[in-house]
């Protein structure tokens, strides 16, 4: 079917009306970028909003203790909760479903933290082994706090990338250095980076059990996170009531109140944004593909204008005997060239212009919210042009069924 | 080779009918040199049009070498037309954008032999018609004669049973349509049977017989006056 002449013959038509296969070619072409473009731009929407998740575990919930705002078997409203040790262990032995716990304690005031004769202030977070996986903290070097640093309360401390910027100097290995907290003097054990940011790199995290001992807090806790595994939705809000019950049985609060103890249920949170990017993609694809549609009525309508131009050439091709396959084939294959070539290159523009994004977005390290790297699928890539070619086929297709169907007489004394 | 018995046909228009050919019977034998005359609208181009295919008829025989072309499909009437037969046209009809070659060449490709070898047969043709140093011009670039020319080759190329020639003079001066008329004689010579239609009774005069048509009917059959011995 493809052969020479056929491909001599779609050169000529095409040579002879350039303005207007350009034409036609760029509205296919424009399609195929913008449908491109814009699942590039939600690929990077994407990216971008689960980079601002990526820091913390996405399939956690977090407690924060308050005050009472609803009065509950004698408490008043006003009053504070206060969330302990023994509530982590409380909820680790009886809520199933809990993956990983921590409680958090945290240093406050006014202070520095010294190595040697340098000193800065950072944040001081008490906390359990466990809070690694809810921080999503990546060791660079050494350890993270572990059991026996909690059970012995070891003065160990764990420190962020920028810690080290500070405090060390460039040749310096900080396992096993000495630094200064508040008066209280700890052995670096590990050295971590993390996604949050710079702020989360300018932590320092200790055992929570040293912590408290160590800056008068008791048992007491700010905070406690946990995760739930590869719990669902729904199965994530039933650990979140079962806490709560058990809490406010503990602590005697409403577990309606909110103030009292609010619980963050960022699985529910990242299934809400899951479901607006599921939205987002569907809309931006579903324009994607109109665009392309419009392109592919294009390509028909100036395929039905060529046969029009042409009928009198069908008529002698006709008359001298082609079948009528060898006219449909003839349009067929004139339209998927054409379609073809200018998806083609629409595919490569718009493969481009988001590669050429990605790139610019990271050399110049853009910091955009809510977008980074964005990325073309190269199996939508190769869908589009799948679907394209199926398109500049059914586009060809109507014009070269009415061309085949052209009466050899009729189109001879066409003029 | 032509078998035609009461061969009818209508045209239909809205509620009118226009009855065109009333019972055309007509046998042309191999190797026969026959013009069709008649004035506009006897049916004549109509007739020449159901010989080559371009055309159905509502009732009657129609068999061509033997072979009944009764309701045909677009198929085996695209096969018949590329096998048995050659048409030449009044306005020549050549592709614009082909060199004479190719033109001549293009029947060929319909069946399906390879681009050189219909190219070559295609260059021996031109040959034939005087036409070798043309063979790379676009139709734009010959006169009249050679563009007819250039036609016949292509009619003759896929040596068909028949060579069908409507008009084939009617747009060429009395010289060039002298040219023509000597090659359809050369071509009926060599044995070719040759059906022109025409208007021009010195054309009809060079054929060997002429059937004239009136009104949908063959009114005569008759033998030129001046070849008559």
């Amino acid at each position: 079917m493809f052969n020479f002449d056929t491909w001599q013959e779609i050169f000529y038509t095409i040579r002879k009306n350039k303005l207007r296969t350009f034409l036609t070619a760029l509205s296919v072409s424009w399609g195929v970028f913008m449908l491109l473009f814009l699942l590039g731009a939600g690929s990077g929407l994407r990216h971008g909003i689960e980079h601002d998740f990526r820091d913390d575990a996405v399939n956690s919930l977090w407690l924060f203790p308050g005050k009472r705002t609803m009065p509950f078997k004698g408490m008043k409203t006003g009053t504070r909760v206060q969330l302990t040790n023994d509530d982590v262990t409380a909820i680790k032995a009886q809520i199933p479903g809990v993956e990983f716990i921590t409680a958090r304690y945290y240093v406050w005031g006014e202070f520095t933290v010294r190595h040697k004769d340098k000193y800065s202030s950072f944040n001081i977070r008490a906390c359990h082994p466990d809070h690694q996986h809810l921080e999503n903290t990546i060791m660079n070097d050494g350890r993270f706090l572990n059991k026996l640093d909690l059970e012995d309360r070891r003065k160990v401390a764990v420190i962020g990338s920028k810690v080290v910027e500070v405090l060390y100097d460039k040749d310096e290995d900080p396992i096993g250095s000495w630094i200064d907290v508040k008066g209280v003097k700890y052995m670096v054990v590990g050295t971590y980076e993390d996604d949050g940011g710079e702020n989360e790199m300018r932590t320092i995290y200790i055992p929570i059990t040293t912590g408290q001992v160590a800056y008068g807090g008791g048992k007491n806790v700010h905070q406690i996170m946990l995760t739930v595994g590869n719990a669902s939705v729904e199965e994530s809000q039933e650990i979140k009531k079962k806490v709560l019950a058990l809490l406010s049985g503990k602590h005697l609060f409403d577990p309606k109140d909110d103030e009292a103890l609010y619980v963050r249920n960022m699985v529910q949170r990242f299934q809400r944004f899951q479901n607006l990017f599921t939205t987002i993609d569907t809309i931006l694809f579903v324009v994607g593909i109109m665009t392309i549609i419009a392109g592919i009525v294009g390509v028909s309508n100036i395929m039905l204008i060529v046969v029009k131009e042409r009928t009198k050439e069908i008529g002698i091709r006709k008359a001298i005997g082609a079948s009528p396959a060898s006219i449909i084939g003839l349009f067929l294959q004139e339209s998927i060239a054409i379609t073809l070539a200018s998806g083609y290159f629409g595919l490569l523009s718009g493969v481009a212009i988001v590669e050429a994004a990605a790139w610019a977005l990271t050399k110049f390290s853009v910091d955009a919210p809510f977008f980074r790297n964005p990325q073309v699928d190269m199996n939508t890539a190769i869908a589009a042009t799948l679907i394209l070619v199926f398109a500049g086929a059914l586009a060809g297709y109507i014009p070269a069924r009415k061309a085949a169907s052209v009466n050899p007489i009729e189109a001879l004394h066409d003029e | 080779m032509i078998f035609l018995q009461n061969i009818e046909k209508s045209y239909v228009t809205g509620h009118q009918s226009l009855h065109v050919l009333k019972g055309i019977n007509l046998r042309i034998g191999e190797g026969e040199l026959v013009s069709v005359m008649g004035p506009s609208g006897s049916g004549k181009s109509t007739l020449l049009n159901i010989l080559g295919l371009l055309d159905g008829f509502d009732s009657g025989t129609y068999r061509l070498a033997g072979n009944p072309m009764h309701k045909l499909s677009e198929k085996q009437g695209a096969y018949y037309r590329n096998q048995f037969i050659g048409f030449v046209f009044q306005s020549f009809n050549l592709l614009p954008f082909k060199s004479a070659t190719e033109n001549v060449a293009l029947p060929l490709y319909y069946q399906k032999i390879s681009r050189k070898k219909r190219n070559m047969m295609a260059e021996e043709l031109l040959e034939r018609v005087g036409l070798r140093d043309w063979a790379t011009h676009l139709p734009s670039e010959l006169s009249g004669g050679q563009k007819q020319r250039v036609a016949i080759a292509r009619a003759l190329i896929t040596k068909p049973k028949v060579i069908l020639a409507d008009e084939p003079t009617g747009a060429l001066d009395s010289k060039t349509s002298e040219e023509v008329m000597e090659i359809f004689k050369e071509v009926n010579g060599k044995g070719m049977t040759v059906v022109i239609v025409t208007h021009e009774n010195q054309v009809a005069a060079e054929t060997k017989r002429i059937i004239r048509l009136n009104d949908g009917i063959i009114v005569k059959d008759e033998v030129p006056q001046s070849i008559v011995p």
